[in-house]
């Protein structure tokens, strides 16, 4: 079961910490408003990429046990620094997320370029219980920081042209050793229809088990579709382009029969080469039986209601 | 020569049992990660995958080094590949499907890397059970012609590995590579021998 808090529930003890009370209004000085140049302060810039302090607790829950934090940082699809599921945690050791600048495109009233804070701190950071399910047939649950997509895009003013938003992460061989090699067309590109962004399941996350995110899990910020093949929920984003014409994505490009636009998490369509009908939760032995909408079918099945869903897989 | 001693197969089957020993220990240490039976299952494929090329590296080997000693481990090593695919399939019938008979058929019909696996391992049950003296003599020349089967296996194994891959082909190509040149080395003398024979032929 789903249980998602009314936004006036916060638990008495979340009390600001005073110096992050304190230094909100030194982001709030540098950020300025949403929109046009932003000039930040240097030195604000210069601190590690984003610290999670005050967060909504359990805005969104689970009956679903959590995953070992051990397991969801150190078994991880992320390409870009290793094909091996422990690879990214080894290899991105040295990954520096400071000064992380977001570029903002397309169709919309406030193109530019972004720092981090920017795009999130007028948001309250909130923790999110959402299961992950991996093409692969794995999944985990995760307690996910973040601010809704819809929250996000909304300040950017996107028109009314914008009919899908596309993502994109860092290209940067150098500190991402992984995209030396051509395992995926770099830099891997995701896009989700302006319904899916805008929904209010989607998040951008931060940070998860009240800490700021692990280098492997996509840091400093990346998209979350709870219901979506994993490899939907794009990492270590750097540009976000509103369009008006179905974006390419990078495993679609890989294997099209394979990997489609959608990608819903769906046992009645199994992936060309393996079942899609039950997965392994991490942690656990035996394989489970796999959910529609990786069980949000109540929150995001009237998306697709026009949708053959066997077509658009 | 050492290749002969009574010691080298000690040996041999000491370094045979490793990487079985060592999956072993992780199982009870935690050193198999965050997905427990998604490693033994891949760990037991690669080495099932090596034994069989060791294996077929025999005879290749006895050729370039001029000892013919080097086929005595033949059947062992040919035993050992049987084993590893053994808990490769067990692994997988069991935490994978949960033993449920239905459902690993339904996967083996349906899932084309699943069934040239599948077939690889049928196959390697013939080879491992006429594996011992008795049916060698037994069979006589139909033994030689039954474990030619080997290389059908060799290539079932390796296209069952690709076909499982997302994207990264490296280490699957690697035993492809491997493969080809075992193949070939072995399909040399057998084109020869076609030659020589077919004046006796006439």
């Amino acid at each position: 079961m789903i249980k998602i808090k009314k936004r006036w529930e916060i638990a008495e003890s979340e009390v600001t910490p005073e110096p992050l009370y304190r230094r909100r209004r030194e982001f709030m000085q540098a950020a300025g408003t949403i929109g046009g140049a932003l000039l930040l302060n240097p030195l604000a810039a210069a601190q590690a990429a984003l610290e999670i302090g005050d967060y909504r607790k359990n805005v969104v829950t689970l009956d679903d046990k959590l995953t070992d934090e051990a397991d969801a940082t150190s078994y991880n699809n992320f390409y870009e620094f290793g094909t091996d599921k422990e690879d990214p945690k080894r290899n991105s050791r040295r990954f520096k997320t400071d000064d992380w600048k977001i570029e903002v495109s397309g169709e919309c009233e406030k193109p530019g370029t972004y720092g981090l804070e920017d795009l999130v701190k007028p948001f309250p950071i909130e923790e999110r219980i959402y299961r992950l399910r991996c093409v692969e047939a794995w999944s985990m649950v995760i307690p996910w920081l973040g601010v809704p997509l819809g929250s996000i895009l909304g300040s950017f003013q996107p028109t009314s042209k914008a009919k899908y938003v596309a993502f994109r992460t860092l290209y940067d061989p150098v500190r991402m050793p992984g995209q030396q090699r051509s395992v995926l067309n770099w830099p891997y590109r995701e896009g989700l229809t302006i319904a899916e962004a805008m929904h209010p399941l989607t998040i951008m996350s931060v940070g998860m088990y009240g800490k700021s995110m692990p280098n492997q899990n996509g840091a400093p910020i990346r998209l979350v579709v709870p219901w979506k093949y994993g490899f939907k929920s794009i990492k270590s984003i750097v540009s976000i382009e509103f369009v008006e014409t179905r974006p390419p994505t990078s495993w679609n490009m890989a294997a099209a029969s394979e990997y489609g636009f959608y990608s819903n998490v769906n046992p009645e369509v199994d992936h060309p080469r393996w079942s899609q009908k039950r997965e392994r939760r991490i942690g656990e032995i035996f394989k489970r039986d796999t959910l529609m909408f990786n069980g949000y079918a109540a929150e995001v099945a009237g998306l697709y209601d026009d949708l053959d869903l066997t077509v658009n897989f | 020569m050492w290749l002969k001693s009574g010691y080298a197969k000690l040996i041999a089957h000491l370094l045979c049992l490793l990487p079985f020993a060592g999956l072993v220990w992780a199982v009870f240490n935690n050193g198999l990660g965050a997905n427990p039976v998604e490693k033994l299952t891949h760990e037991t494929g690669d080495w099932t995958l090596r034994f069989l090329l060791l294996t077929l590296s025999l005879t290749p080997l006895r050729q370039w080094t001029g000892q013919a000693a080097w086929i005595r481990f033949r059947r062992m090593l040919g035993l050992y590949t049987f084993f590893y695919v053994s808990c490769h399939f067990l692994i997988w019938f069991v935490a994978d499907h949960s033993l449920d008979l239905g459902y690993m058929a339904e996967d083996i019909v349906k899932r084309p890397y699943i069934t040239l696996g599948f077939s690889a391992f049928l196959l390697l049950v013939p080879l491992a059970v006429t594996s011992n003296q008795f049916m060698i003599r037994r069979l006589g020349k139909k033994w030689k012609s039954l474990h030619q089967l080997v290389y059908l296996i060799l290539l079932l194994g390796v296209l069952h590995f690709l076909w499982l891959v997302k994207a990264d082909y490296l280490e699957p190509g690697i035993y492809a590579i491997i493969a080809v040149i075992l193949l070939v080395h072995r399909l040399g003398p057998i084109r020869r021998l076609g030659v020589k024979s077919s004046p006796v032929a006439r």
